[in-house]
């Protein structure tokens, strides 16, 4: 059946549309996961940057018998400023007047914490407050008595019931504790493990279990190391729930299979002639190992460690039911206090229904993101910086 | 004198002993070194000597330590630190006698040196023991996952009589669709209270299996064909510099932790859904639907697929590529007739995998979908999911053997078994792949 040259012509133009459309697909694709992105990272910063500001007013601080009292602090301040002025700031005033005697019956005016509602309202969100209270505060930022400054509350306190008074500084302090505790577990053993079964283990079945086990724990889901973080670290070892150290075992053994599969690539990845060289001039296994082979592969073996650390920092999941949701308003002294981490911070203030605690969080989860593109772009870095040819 | 205490004492002390450990060895090397030719070098000898005289107390002491914990638990309460501290000679005692082993097995090293003793070989021995025992400690987390998981799973299916705790079917479990636990808690409350009666609490996991489904079906339904033709466009299409920058900003997208895609899950994809939804006619859509969370799961999980489908379409031969594009087919075609179909086991394990990580996923469910176990079709309505129900169980002050505690580990153990089907299937896929190829 012999076909026209233009049926041919037609056939081939439909073609070439069906080539258009499938390479449109692609770059629709492509441009909707980098919108998603974009669209992300802009809504996280709009967001998150206003917290980084925080309201202050200037206020005349009186202390006398009346503010001296548990119940009469908030005479410390001119009714007008009752409002105004943070609870957190006023609340401290009886104590320390107790500790500093001198100091009845004398005033000082200084720059205090305003409330959340106050620091809201002069970002333009939702507050709280009265109209009367509206005006006041509008009337005093002309005066310039209030003023946005740079909020280092925030980096320097701990957790608060009052969104003003929040900061992140338990959850930083537990971070690093956590991320120690997990590196002195994981790194160790797994490197020990790497070692040995790139280079000394026999190739039988038991190897091979022992390697299909260790990528199927890689892929296991988090919340399952909850689990045994659970039942074994808190209940079966008795570690205190919601201590740094039960946080740090957990991730630990979470973070093994990850670093025990970038250290294999790592040692694979030094050329088998290093090893026999090493033979050839009268070295032992381990000799060959701990001369030649592992200072070869340690660049590999530190990018390995970096990228699972960043993994273990964001980790959250896990963490929530060994405790480390807890509310914590002091620094951790020791391993064994209850203490939070960034991520289970930023979800507790995610589900309180206190709007100012938005903008902490994403300014929190601003911060987090900061320091994991930091560990990542270090680990590509030092990839780049170290890779070599053999 | 505490457990902690215990523990920091004999670990100094092992590390003091070895390090005299290695340098007496050294000296008594070095001295039978003048007498007649060293077969290893000092430094092997005192290496030899330490490992001895710190390994000994620590493993002992180790030892130990299991035994003390997998004593059973009945005579007395907590743990390891009531016996310690029930008696205050204890630690002390054990701590003078793992030093005492350390010293013996010291001097017992040291004896053995001659200028013909092996040190090397011996010592390349210890090493070896100890890498064999760092990797039988990783597989000892699997065991560990297991054992825990099941055990209290068990539990949770034959209940406990003397707590009154009656067991929950395995069929009621998996087929049951009403899930209410919270009577459990009402009931272990009010046991003693004898007399009231209280509503059975219900272990049908159905609603639950259910919302786990939808929520991954709409996650998958987003980010697999996204995913796909990333992944095809970036391999078949994009120049060099087009590829290095694009797959550097997706693998962006996988190393954002899930909290932060909670957060935006919750304040910013909630509301956009809702108001789109009530614009549309919708009444009454819940802020915690179940569509919110799977769209922000889709695009979580978008680099997973488009990464690992981006490794098998790169890794299908270029004579295949170039054998189809030399008998005039246009690009599409030669994509999607002939590398496609070579590359599909790679791309249904790519799927599979993705599959288990949205099982899986916690922190975006947990923040953004609802606590009830509701049964449900309509993607608009709040529903749960495995993941959520777990931690709801775990968090907060429960009893530890309250049947719904239990209950999160028999959910833990429906998870766990169904990741690790997928992801062993999706392994045995991919290897077969490779094989094909030779790759």
């Amino acid at each position: 059946m012999a076909q026209t040259q233009e049926q041919y012509r037609a056939r081939l133009g439909r073609r070439k549309i069906q080539e258009k459309l499938f390479r449109a697909c692609g770059i629709g694709a492509l441009a909707l996961a980098s919108m998603f992105l974009i669209y992300f990272f802009v809504t996280i910063i709009q967001r998150g940057y206003p917290a980084f500001t925080q309201a202050y007013v200037q206020a005349e601080l009186t202390y006398n018998k009346k503010s001296s009292s548990k119940f009469g602090y908030r005479n410390a301040v001119d009714k007008e400023l009752q409002k105004i002025v943070s609870r957190g700031v006023l609340r401290t005033i009886p104590l320390q007047m107790k500790h500093n005697p001198e100091m009845m019956d004398t005033s000082e005016t200084k720059w205090v914490l305003a409330t959340a509602d106050v620091d809201q309202y002069l970002k333009g969100k939702h507050d709280q407050l009265t109209d009367a209270e509206k005006s006041t505060v509008d009337r005093l930022v002309e005066e310039g008595l209030i003023e946005r400054k740079f909020n280092v509350p925030f980096f320097t306190n701990a957790d608060s019931k009052l969104p003003e008074m929040a900061g992140i500084r338990v959850a930083i302090t537990g971070t690093v504790m956590v991320l120690l505790i997990t590196m002195a577990v994981a790194l160790p053993i797994g490197i020990m493990t790497s070692i040995y079964l790139e280079e000394f283990a026999p190739d039988n079945k038991l190897t091979q279990v022992i390697e299909v086990n260790i990528n199927n724990l890689a892929a296991i889901p988090s919340i399952i190391f909850g689990l045994l973080g659970l039942s074994i670290v808190i209940n079966f070892l008795g570690v205190p729930r919601s201590s740094a150290l039960a946080a740090g075992l957990t991730l630990g053994l979470m973070m093994l299979p990850v670093i025990i599969i970038a250290t294999r690539a790592a040692l694979r990845s030094v050329p088998d002639s290093i090893r026999e060289a090493a033979y050839g001039v009268g070295a032992s296994p381990w000799q060959v190992v701990a001369h030649h082979v592992l200072p070869l592969s340690l660049p590999g073996i530190m990018t390995g460690t970096i990228i699972s650390m960043a993994r273990a920092m964001g980790e959250t999941a896990p963490l929530l039911i060994v405790g480390l949701m807890a509310y914590v308003s002091q620094p951790p002294g020791s391993i064994l206090e209850g203490t939070t981490v960034l991520p289970a911070q930023i979800y507790m203030w995610t589900t309180d229904s206190e709007r100012a605690y938005i903008e902490r969080t994403a300014a929190a989860i601003l911060i987090l993101l900061v320091i994991l593109l930091i560990l990542n772009a270090g680990a590509i870095w030092l990839r780049n910086r170290t890779e070599r040819q053999w | 004198m505490t457990l902690t205490f215990t523990i920091a004492i004999v670990l100094v002390g092992s590390a003091l002993l070895g390090l005299i450990g290695y340098l007496l060895g050294f000296r008594r090397a070095k001295a039978a070194g003048a007498k007649g030719r060293l077969h290893s070098q000092p430094p092997q000898h005192g290496g030899y000597v330490a490992s001895l005289a710190a390994g000994v107390p620590l493993l002992v002491g180790s030892i130990f330590g299991v035994i003390l914990l997998f004593r059973p638990k009945s005579e007395f309460s907590a743990g390891a630190d009531d016996v310690v501290e029930a008696s205050s000679a204890f630690p002390m005692v054990s701590t003078i006698v793992l030093l005492v082993l350390g010293v013996i097995a010291m001097i017992w090293g040291l004896r053995r040196i001659t200028s013909d003793f092996r040190a090397r070989t011996a010592g390349e021995k210890i090493i070896r023991g100890t890498l064999v025992g760092s990797a039988f400690l990783s597989i000892a987390t699997t065991v560990g996952i297991v054992a825990s998981i099941l055990f209290q799973a068990i539990s949770f299916f034959r209940g406990d009589e003397a707590a009154g705790r009656p067991g929950v079917g395995v069929w009621d479990f998996l087929s049951g669709t009403i899930w209410s636990p919270e009577a459990a808690f009402l009931q272990s409350q009010g046991s003693a209270r004898a007399g009231e009666s209280f509503a059975e609490p219900l272990f049908g996991a159905v609603p639950i299996f259910a919302g786990t489904f939808m929520i991954t079906t709409i996650a998958l339904l987003l980010a697999v064909p996204i995913g796909i033709f990333a992944a095809i466009y970036l391999s078949e299409y994009a120049s060099d510099r087009v590829r290095k920058t694009l797959k550097p900003l997706l693998e962006l997208l996988a190393g954002i932790p899930t909290v932060v895609y909670g957060f935006f899950a919750v304040v910013t994809v909630a509301p956009l859904v809702v108001a789109f939804f009530e614009t549309l006619g919708f009444e009454a859509v819940s802020y915690q639907n179940a569509l919110t969370c799977g769209l922000v799961m889709g695009i979580m999980i978008i680099p997973l697929v488009s990464s690992l489908s981006d490794d098998v379409i790169r890794a299908v031969p270029n004579a295949l590529r170039e054998g189809s594009l030399a008998l005039g087919t246009t690009r599409a075609e030669t994509v999607s007739r002939v590398i496609l179909p070579a590359a599909l086991p790679g791309i249904v394990s790519a799927v599979l995998l993705a599959i288990s990580r949205a099982i899986g996923e916690t922190m975006i469910v947990v923040m953004a979908a609802s606590l009830r176990a509701n049964l449900t079709a309509n993607p608009l309505e709040d529903m749960t999911t495995v993941t959520v129900r777990i931690v709801s169980a775990l968090v907060g002050d429960k009893s530890f053997d309250s049947a719904e505690t239990l209950s999160a580990f028999a959910l833990g153990l429906v998870l766990f078994l169904l990741t690790l089907i997928l992801n062993v299937a999706a392994t045995m896929i991919i290897r077969n792949f490779r094989r094909k190829y030779a790759l």
